[in-house]
């Protein structure tokens, strides 16, 4: 059961080939067996989700079964899950039983799907390795010695390693694309707005979305369908219709124009990373697309300008985590100022507390024009640099990543790590989706191809995406972990 | 632009974090390192550039000014360090 998509598990499903408890009951054992290695889950709700299949069972005998009902799924521990402890992977919400469910978790639910738990991740989204989550590093499935890329790594690895068909991540600067690649799974960013951030615990609001990562673009189509769409109870939340994803996956690809931005394709980028994009590229020539070498002359200035917008927003977000209506709180407090330093210096690790106060500086008096507005210019230019391209091609394409998943604990200097995200971040400085697809191996370690569309541009993303995975086989392609362990 | 002791302390005390001198040095060289990075934003020319608060240029909704939501003091509190009759408990401000 658990070497196919969620297309073929909902096509099984519908078939009466198994049950939704039977599949559901498949995937726990393989969580219990094979989670003790790689830590990619938080918190597992067994029960619940026994019970939730139950339900699909009985909604399909009576005929009032939707697509994907009783499709185990997983969720980042980033959404808040009604009664189901959602820390966000940090000790400030350890404690943290959520009083509602997030928009993306209410529709799931209403699709019939089944949540086995909450994933690791880098604490409160922050990071590019998981090794930030104070509950322990990831490992990645296809070599243990790996990470499995962040900061929705956990959702990354179960996925990889077959403890779950699909996960639900979110992306701030490549926090599903990256991780995706680095697992050999797909993983899908939507334009900013496309899907409600209600319930989604706050990272950087104007850059933060959350997207499905599974092991097919079909799948992320499916799951799209289910998630996108307008929350009046999120106000940054898009008022715009809703298309079928699935339904134009098999358009052909003959015409379509490819744009390969120079930038992509620099110093610092592993030959074996874009030996395979170049490979991937080649595949698409072959279905009829054509490429031209495109510029995105103010790349290399998103990694500052996010640095800057990003914590500036964290700054503000974090801010109520204040040991008083939720989350930890310090024993014996002197006084209120006591309460609140003490409370947020126990609660919070040491990349959020950097991010705190990097953003509190550069919001400070004396300082803010000379960083935050000036980001907020620059990101200006890098959203035109991006529009500008797309008035000549209709996707761009390149690494997700400058190099194949790094091993744990190789990268201490958090600049360096922050250069990871070089070819992800100024996508969600403009807003628009971006994708990764498995395009390839180095050393063993997946590689990912990123696409890149402009704003509400999935259906054709997921097209693109989808004729790349009818004519080869990386998203087929299986870690040895997935069979030994479990 | 450096970045001093006296700039991490600052934005400890803003952001109401409590920070040992320790701690406080390894901030120094951290935020330090990010600020060099970041200050490559000076060398763009922005001249006549309006800042991007929202990547699709949206500006914030208004809602009709009606009541939607319910009183669910006693489900919110259940997560809550320390209540008592339906009040957040924190350490005596007023004497």
């Amino acid at each position: 059961m658990h070497d196919k998509t969620v297309t073929q598990l909902a096509a099984a499903l519908k078939s009466g080939e198994f049950s939704s408890r039977e599949l559901t009951s498949h995937f726990l054992q393989r969580i219990e067996q094979a989670d003790g290695t790689l830590n990619s889950f938080i918190t597992v709700t067994a029960e619940q989700a026994l019970n939730q299949a139950d339900v699909a069972d009985q909604a399909r005998a009576a005929g009032n079964a939707g697509a994907l009902a009783g499709i185990p799924l997983a969720l980042k521990d980033i959404f808040c899950t009604h009664g189901v402890k959602t820390t966000c992977g940090s000790k400030m919400l350890d404690n943290f039983i959520a009083p509602y469910d997030a928009t993306v978790v209410e529709k799931l639910s209403a699709a019939g799907t089944i949540s086995l738990g909450k994933t690791n991740m880098d604490e409160f989204a922050m990071g590019s390795s998981n090794e930030n989550s104070y509950f322990g590093a990831v490992k990645n499935p296809w070599d243990l010695s790996a990470v499995p890329g962040g900061s929705s790594g956990g959702s990354a690895a179960a996925v990889a390693a077959g403890l779950v068909p699909a996960a639900m991540g979110t992306d701030t600067g490549g926090s599903i694309r990256q991780p995706a690649a680095f697992c050999g799974i797909t993983g899908l960013k939507p334009t900013y707005g496309r899907v409600s951030r209600y319930g989604i615990i706050a990272y950087a609001s104007s850059l933060d979305q959350a997207g499905p990562m599974a092991r097919s673009a079909e799948d992320c189509a499916h799951l799209l369908n289910v998630i996108a769409g307008h929350d009046v109870r999120d106000s940054t939340s898009v008022a715009r219709g809703v298309p079928d994803y699935t339904e134009t996956l098999n358009a052909p690809l003959s015409g379509l124009k490819i744009g390969l931005p120079k930038e992509y394709f620099g110093d610092g980028l592993d030959p074996e990373v874009e030996k395979a994009v170049r490979e991937a590229v080649k595949v698409y020539e072959s279905l009829g697309a054509t490429v031209r070498e495109v510029s995105l002359p103010h790349t290399h200035y998103a990694i500052p300008a996010y640095y800057v917008i990003a914590p500036a927003e964290a700054s503000s977000n974090l801010s109520r985590y204040d040991g008083v209506r939720f989350g930890h709180r310090c024993d014996a407090p002197a006084d209120l100022i006591d309460l609140y330093t003490r409370s947020r210096a126990e609660g919070f690790g040491e990349e959020v507390k950097r991010r705190i106060l990097i953003g509190t500086h550069t919001l400070s008096e004396g300082f803010f024009d000379a960083y935050y507005t000036k980001a907020q210019k620059v990101r200006r230019l890098i959203r035109q640099d991006f529009l500008d391209a797309f008035e000549d091609v209709d996707v761009l394409m390149g690494p997700a990543s400058p190099t194949p998943a790094f091993d744990l604990g190789a990268k201490k200097d958090p600049v360096s790590m922050y250069l990871q995200d070089i070819y992800t971040i100024a996508v969600n400085l403009a807003g628009i989706p971006g994708i990764s697809v498995p395009a390839g191996f180095a050393g063993g370690r997946p590689i990912g191809l990123q696409i890149l569309g402009t704003h509400f541009a999935e259906a054709q993303l997921l097209n693109v995406a989808h004729q790349f995975q009818q004519a080869t086989d990386w998203h087929l392609k299986r870690p040895a972990f997935a069979e030994e362990n479990a | 632009m450096a970045l001093e002791d006296s700039h991490v302390r600052r934005a400890a005390h803003l952001a109401r974090l409590a920070v040992s001198d320790d701690q406080a040095s390894g901030f120094v060289d951290d935020l330090s390192r990010i600020l060099d990075m970041v200050d490559q934003l000076q060398s763009v020319d922005t001249e006549g550039v309006v800042p991007l608060a929202h990547p699709l240029d949206a500006t914030q909704r208004l809602r009709a000014d009606e009541v939607t939501e319910t009183n669910q003091r006693d489900n919110f509190q259940r997560c809550a360090p320390a209540v008592e009759e339906g009040l957040y408990l924190v350490p005596r401000v007023v004497e």
